[in-house]
């Protein structure tokens, strides 16, 4: 477990020394560009995860919360102009909020219930922003980016190095709870609920934890974007295909363990990136709807699944 | 209250306890005291309200204020994982164990959650526990099995022992003798005996007669969610209306 | 107040529509428990076959949905052995990656739309298309009216076969007790796997009337997951009857609030009425089965 701890938190700063480093020896700027995106996709799908996998509650929201997290900080950049640290923080606190008035809602409801309600969420939250004139309503809002600091030569390098600590933060949190007392709790619950209840699990209380945390780092992973794209509008913030590839993503990497989104969404979120350039948005999308269907039937514990088979008690 | 013959108090009292579920009545004026340290049986035939008696005592039902008081307190405000924390625990007529477990895991959650914070346990405390109750119910072996291949009677082992792992003072078996062989039922009702003490209160469901008979030293039966009779073993089973209801059919 | 009067009435026909596109999802969901979210996406998909028979043969709309339906129905019993022999039978998470498999089926189903048919939005011709009916003061599409007809006929016609032939009593006898059925002799899962092919069979005429009310795009499935589970829900699982009525407070509140409020709150009104519902009552508001 100790050496664990060291092992991980070593490779954890070895990643951002080598994000930074990379600000220097990348010059094709497109690299930044698709990289911003796969950091993204890593910190929703592990968000995701700890409501999704640990706890078992298949949350379509991940859009209503990404586009919170962006429309939040385009509020506080055309409101009083803050800067991108208090907009993620900000963003990190909105969710938190949103994820327990969400999980005070929904929680209660069970399987494809639970799945449905995210949905109608996302799009209440969806047609309440487009119908917000002073956030740009349906035609979108533009967005200027202030001037970048060094060590970063470009606004985005640096975006992408703020996405790279949100993974660490993430992957970090999701770790935390898997070897502690609310991921047995979760896991628990996740098996069968009356039976954890019936254990002294406050089934309730680790449900809304999850929920918040999950929430809140999603909002976070969001608040960036606005930078990224120096534009944002309500359909593509809150649309319902960031659910359904964060959700892939998980799926496909396998959701008992914080690696297996991580895995899924660098898999997939490459593969997403070459499609999109070579081919076309449209074959990726198909592609994404594939492997969501493969996947699910063919290994339905994912990557890590497939994996465990051969190499059981695999714990971190 | 200063009373000073404790034992006089019940350790669970129902209090005129009726459910319904829309126009059906589960149970119907239900009361009944259960002192501490007793062995109590309860039977009745099929759809007679045992579980859900059992659900009412759990908390997996709500009921009415003061119709469930334990130790002195009604908890008939408090969600089951408080109940569980407070002594009540219970296993299920169709196991349900956490299926992707191991056997000792599926006692640390209990273990992990219900323990009192101020004895500062770690995870090796707990993992002592766990190992100790395995052994007392014969199953340390299987300590690092999945529960997926247990067979059915290490399956409600493992969910007494479960039980056992939230350390309570009422234990609720319902049914864990159901669909195991002859010597099986031995098994499981000699470790109920073995469990059962000065500390540990036990309610047995059961079908089986000689086991109940065997365990009890009360027994009360229902019958569409009324008690019909209650009392010692031999009294109850003497009973017309029991052996009308029950061992009739 | 005339306004008013006339967000009524349209709401009530709108109402009726609803009713036809959700009644098979009644079935399926309803009675079945099959999470079926992909049940708007094969009623795009259908909408798109009746273009293509009207667009290339110029054979009238709801004729080319009555022609879609045998095809239809085989789709359906196919995807419910496949939803069976993968996640039913196997028991495990049957709930969680089953609504994944259903959205990862959509996104395919509209990805191929766009490919084949592109982004842009298709309507088909036909004579009773886009002429209106005048009552006093009111102007009524006769699309609309003729929706509102089809779409009672085939929701009282479902509603009848569940009622009143062997194999729709069977349907809902495995609904409510599927242990019973096996004692009796039949085999659960062809019933469910019948019941499931005639869920989808009847999105032949329900993807007709979608593209007889107005023009359809491949996303248009996402509107729908909101407005056909809202009403299924709202109706209590698996009522007939309860769809309609459900269909109509929905079509009503619809044409009520885009009256009121103008079309940019729209999508959310099915939504916030099925959120609402859940929160509040989750087995329906008008009783369960």
């Amino acid at each position: 477990m100790k050496r664990n701890a060291i092992a991980f938190w070593g490779a954890s700063v070895l990643f951002l020394a080598a994000i930074l480093l990379s600000a220097e020896l990348v010059a094709n700027e497109y690299w930044f560009f698709a990289g911003y995106v796969i950091l993204q996709f890593i910190v929703l799908s592990v968000a995701w995860t700890i409501l999704g996998g640990y706890a078992g509650y298949v949350n379509f929201g991940t859009s209503a919360f990404f586009g919170v997290g962006v429309y939040t900080a385009v509020f506080l950049v055309s409101a009083v102009g803050a800067p991108l640290p208090v907009q993620i923080a900000i963003a990190a606190v909105v969710g938190a909020i949103l994820g327990f008035a969400v999980g005070l809602l929904t929680l209660r409801m069970q399987g494809i219930f639970f799945s449905i309600a995210t949905i109608a969420i996302t799009i209440i939250i969806e047609t309440a922003v487009t119908n917000w004139r002073e956030l740009g309503g349906a035609a979108g809002i533009q967005i200027q980016r202030p001037p970048v600091t060094a060590p970063f030569h470009t606004y985005v390098q640096m975006l992408v190095f703020v996405q790279a600590v949100l993974v660490v933060i993430s992957v970090a949190i999701a770790r935390y709870m898997q070897n502690s007392w609310i991921g047995r709790g979760l896991q628990a619950l996740r098996d069968d609920e009356l039976a954890a209840e019936c254990t002294g699990v406050p089934t309730l209380r680790l449900k809304l934890i999850a929920c918040v945390i999950s929430g809140a780092l999603m909002c976070a992973a969001g608040a960036p974007a606005a930078m990224y794209l120096q534009y944002a509008d309500p359909a593509s913030a809150f649309n319902l295909n960031y659910s359904v590839s964060v959700l892939a993503m998980a799926l496909i990497g396998g959701t008992a363990h914080w690696i297996g989104p991580v895995i899924g969404a660098i898999l997939l979120g490459v593969t997403q990136q070459v499609l999109t350039v070579t081919i076309s948005s449209e074959v990726n999308v198909l592609v994404l709807g594939v492997m969501l269907v493969l996947f699910v039937v063919g290994a339905p514990e994912g990557i890590i699944g497939l994996f465990k088979r051969r190499r059981p008690e695999g714990k971190a | 209250m200063t009373s000073t013959d404790t034992t006089a108090l019940p350790l669970l009292r129902i209090g005129a306890l009726t459910k319904r579920f829309g126009g059906f009545t589960a149970l119907d004026n239900v009361s009944v005291d259960i002192k501490p340290g007793e062995r109590f049986g309860l039977i009745g035939p099929n759809g007679s309200g045992k579980t859900t008696l059992i659900n009412c005592i759990s908390g997996a039902f709500r009921t009415e204020p003061s119709t469930v008081v334990f130790d002195g307190e009604d908890i008939t405000r408090l969600p089951p994982h408080v109940r569980t924390r407070r002594g009540i625990a219970r296993s299920f007529q169709i196991p349900r164990p956490f299926r992707s477990m191991t056997v000792i895991e599926n006692l640390m959650v209990a273990a992990d959650f219900t323990s009192a914070t101020h004895l500062r346990l770690t995870a090796e405390d707990h993992r002592d526990q766990a190992v100790t109750i395995l052994q007392q119910m014969g199953l340390a072996n299987k300590a690092n099995a999945r529960v997926t291949g247990l067979s059915q009677v290490e399956l409600r082992k493992m969910e007494l022992a479960r039980a056992m792992a939230t350390r309570p003072k009422l234990l609720i078996s319902d049914e864990a003798m159901a669909g195991l062989s002859g010597s099986e039922v031995d098994e499981v009702l000699d470790l109920l005996l073995k469990l059962a003490g000065e500390s540990i209160t036990i309610i047995m469901i059961e079908h089986i007669m000689h086991a109940v008979m065997r365990f009890s030293e009360r027994i009360m039966c229902l019958d569409a969610g009324k008690i019909i009779a209650i009392g010692q073993p031999s009294e109850v089973m003497a009973n017309a209306r029991v052996q009308e209801a029950y061992l009739g059919t | 107040m005339d306004l008013l009067l006339e967000a009524v009435v349209t709401g009530v026909l709108l109402g009726c529509f609803y009713a036809a596109v959700s009644i098979g999802l009644s079935v399926s969901f309803g009675l079945l428990d099959v999470p079926q979210v992909a049940h708007p996406a094969f009623l795009v998909m259908a909408s798109y076959g009746v273009f293509f028979l009207n667009d290339t043969y110029d054979i009238d709309p709801l004729l080319s949905g009555v022609l879609i339906t045998p095809l239809l129905f085989v789709f359906g019993l196919l995807a419910y052995r496949l939803y069976y022999e993968t996640f039913e039978r196997r028991g495990t998470d049957a709930a969680v990656r089953g609504i994944a498999f259903f959205f990862g089926v959509a996104f395919i189903i509209e990805v191929l739309l766009i490919m084949y048919f592109g982004v842009d939005q298709h309507s088909v011709s036909a004579s009773y298309i886009g002429r209106s009916w005048r009552f006093g003061g009111m102007r009524i599409p006769l699309r609309l009216m003729v929706a509102f007809g089809v779409a009672t006929g085939l929701t009282l016609l479902l509603s009848v076969y569940l009622s009143r032939t062997f194999m729709g009593r069977a349907i809902r006898a495995v609904a409510q007790d599927e242990e019973a059925v096996r004692l009796m002799g039949a085999n659960p899962v062809h019933i469910k796997q019948w019941a499931f092919g005639i869920a989808t069979a009847v999105l032949g005429v329900a993807g007709a009337l979608l593209i007889i009310v107005s023009p359809v795009d491949p996303t248009l499935d996402r509107a729908y997951i909101g407005r056909t589970f809202c009403v299924v829900v709202m109706a209590g699982l698996g009522s007939m009857t309860g769809t309609l009525i459900a269909a109509i407070i929905l079509g009503v509140a619809e044409t009520i609030v885009l009256t009121l409020f103008g079309a940019s709150w729209a999508p959310a009104i099915s939504f916030a009425l099925l959120l609402g519902v859940l929160a509040v009552r989750p087995q329906g508001l008008l009783g369960r089965r």
